[in-house]
């Protein structure tokens, strides 16, 4: 059956104006695929690397913090790669964290005025960027000079 | 809707009393990830560097290898119970989203497996020289 293309429809996503609690809410999933993911393997690869000895510690090392200064092209742009990439988990993790602990408090009752829970999101935000900013300062002044 | 057997009175009057276990857990597995990951963060906040041979000992002490183990079974829990949902949200069609689950479910027990395995091994073996 044709449908009437002007016919009534219930509002949807598109209909809000977007605002911090829907960016946030969204975060919230894409985060979390990819701490499941790219985040958990990682982890995985460092507990693989510490178990298994310093060699393997030295690889993955040389791929996620620093190749070295003998580092050839590829070597360089992998290493970069995974540096980017660890810095996307690291927002996540953050982002995914602040976020999981408003939803816990709006799981008690609280936050649900629309003032509050507008400064909340925006908390998220700010605490999840500041959280990452401190991480990458502290792992660029501690761990990658060459 | 049938009124004869007892399967028949009950199909389409949704979960039999186990809806909040998902949600439930979702949310306790979110109470040990955040305990258990601001352990993680700040045990390697105050490790003295991260070379493998202080790591290495740092892992295999008790204190560190069973938190270690506990927050990769929490994780992987949440991670099953959380992309689960959104698998359900995007996947409609059952054939697809049987099979999506089923991958889900290998991911997350065999990635579970291999950790916990690696910081057990490495516990009980002691730091390789």
């Amino acid at each position: 059956m044709a449908q009437n293309p002007n016919r009534p429809i219930s509002p949807h996503i598109g209909v809000y104006k977007w605002g911090p609690h829907m960016a946030i809410s969204i975060l919230h999933r894409a985060t979390g695929f990819a701490l499941a993911t790219a985040g958990m393997m990682t982890l995985l690869w460092w507990l693989y690397a510490i178990a298994t000895g310093p060699e393997a510690y030295a690889s993955f090392q040389s791929y996620a913090v620093n190749a070295g200064s003998e580092a050839t092209i590829w070597q360089s742009a992998a290493n970069w790669f995974f540096r980017l990439l660890a810095l996307g988990v690291t927002w996540s993790f953050f982002q995914h964290f602040f976020s999981g602990i408003r939803h816990l408090l709006m799981d008690l009752g609280a936050g649900y005025e629309l003032t509050t829970n507008k400064t909340w999101s925006l908390l998220v935000f700010i605490a999840a960027l500041s959280a990452t900013g401190i991480t990458a300062l502290l792992v660029a002044s501690r761990y990658m000079g060459n | 809707m049938g009124n004869g057997t007892g399967i028949g009175r009950v199909r389409g009057l949704g979960s039999a009393k186990h809806g909040g276990k998902h949600w439930i857990d979702q949310r306790l597995t979110a109470i040990g990830n955040l305990l258990l990951t601001s352990w993680l963060v700040f045990s390697l906040v105050v490790l003295p560097n991260m070379e493998h041979e202080t790591v290495a000992a740092w892992l295999a002490q008790p204190s560190v290898a069973v938190p270690m183990i506990l927050m990769l079974i929490s994780i992987f829990w949440h991670v099953r119970l959380g992309l689960q949902v959104l698998v359900e949200d995007y996947v409609h069609e059952d054939g697809n989203k049987f099979a999506v689950l089923t991958i889900l479910n290998f991911y997350v027990i065999g990635a579970a497996a291999f950790g916990i395995f690696m910081v057990a091994k490495h516990a009980f073996t002691g730091a390789p020289a």
